[in-house]
């Protein structure tokens, strides 16, 4: 969901811009309360897996391709903050290394891919959380749905950016539709990537899981 | 199961490495999400070049390096590279410091 150059005016491009930049020194600010010593190498690995997977487009539908996001694999990893300037790292290589995303659009997709994507999905995770029994297997139930979550997110994100400005003239309704539609069926592929990456993590090394609570398994064997 | 750091950062970074400079190869080419909405409605007419679309690396591939799977692989390995410093360094900068001495 990289957007080009030209499809949104450069006055919306400059002020949602604007927008990434408040949240981005928001998401500085919060990454400094929460990384360790341990989960600030993490955060890193995270941003490059996600540049990693996120070259893997898999088929959805006909003549269509679909690839991770990785907001809310970040976001159960290293938490919100962080997550959201992994994302933004990624974007940015993205943008400037590979021409993949334009320029004067980093600020609209930073803030659908890096902001809205993280953040909702973030909603969605606590909510489960608080329903679901505290097991890995729920926590990766949470993962999925969150993951689910959050690639119409980002797309409804892309269609409030047409909708305010759009270069073109086609319908907000039509646009909508096939946006949503579209980004469901990539949804499933990123919950099902998500999902699996983090029952890897859990297995391994759950003490540096930032969604799993129970830090503390060294010691968990009581009699 | 619990492994140590070294080997789990270690597996996390050779993974990444493998995906994006192997796998990347048998990745799908046709356009993704955003960009078959706007073939599909029309809007695709109002995009413009990249700014930096001529660049040795645009589009995942190394110009003039025939060899489609050697191509994309060391472009995706470059990228896993600059991923890695940029991030290692932005999270290494602004993470806690641990107290540096015990009183």
């Amino acid at each position: 969901m990289h957007i080009p150059d030209g499809f949104i005016d450069l006055p919306t491009s400059a002020a949602f811009a604007a927008a990434s930049a408040v949240a981005v020194a928001g998401a500085v600010k919060g990454s400094r309360r929460q990384l360790s010593e341990q989960s600030a190498p993490l955060a890193g690995l995270t941003a490059v897996f996600i540049f990693a997977v996120q070259m893997l487009n898999f088929p959805v539908a006909a003549g269509t391709s679909g690839h991770l996001i990785g907001a809310t694999l970040a976001m159960v990893l290293v938490g919100p903050y962080a997550a959201t300037l992994a994302l933004v790292v990624v974007l940015i290589i993205q943008a400037f290394l590979f021409a993949d995303g334009g320029l004067t659009a980093l600020g609209l997709s930073i803030f659908n891919m890096a902001v809205i994507s993280v953040w909702v999905s973030f909603a969605v995770f606590m909510l489960l959380k608080k329903i679901l029994p505290k097991t890995k297997s729920w926590l990766v139930v949470a993962t999925f749905i969150s993951a689910l979550f959050s690639v119409p997110a980002a797309a409804v994100g892309f269609v409030i950016q047409y909708a305010i400005g759009a270069n073109a003239t086609f319908s907000v309704g039509a646009v909508l539709n096939a946006m949503v539609g579209t980004h469901i069926l990539i949804g499933i592929g990123e919950a099902i990537i998500t999902a699996l990456t983090v029952s890897a993590v859990l297995a391994s090394r759950s003490d540096l899981v930032f969604g799993w609570d129970k830090k503390d398994t060294i010691l968990e064997i009581r009699s | 199961m619990k492994i140590s750091n070294r080997k789990f950062f270690a597996s996390f970074l050779l993974v990444s490495a493998l995906l994006a400079g192997g796998a990347s190869f048998y990745a799908s080419s046709a356009p993704d999400g955003l960009e078959k909405v706007a073939e599909d409605v029309g809007f695709i007419e109002t995009a413009e070049d990249h700014t930096f679309g001529d660049f040795t690396l645009s589009d995942y591939g190394i110009a003039g390096l025939e060899n489609a799977r050697l191509s994309v692989g060391f472009a995706g390995l470059i990228g896993v590279l600059a991923t890695a410093l940029v991030a290692m360094g932005l999270f290494m900068l602004i993470r806690k410091k641990a107290p540096s001495k015990n009183q």
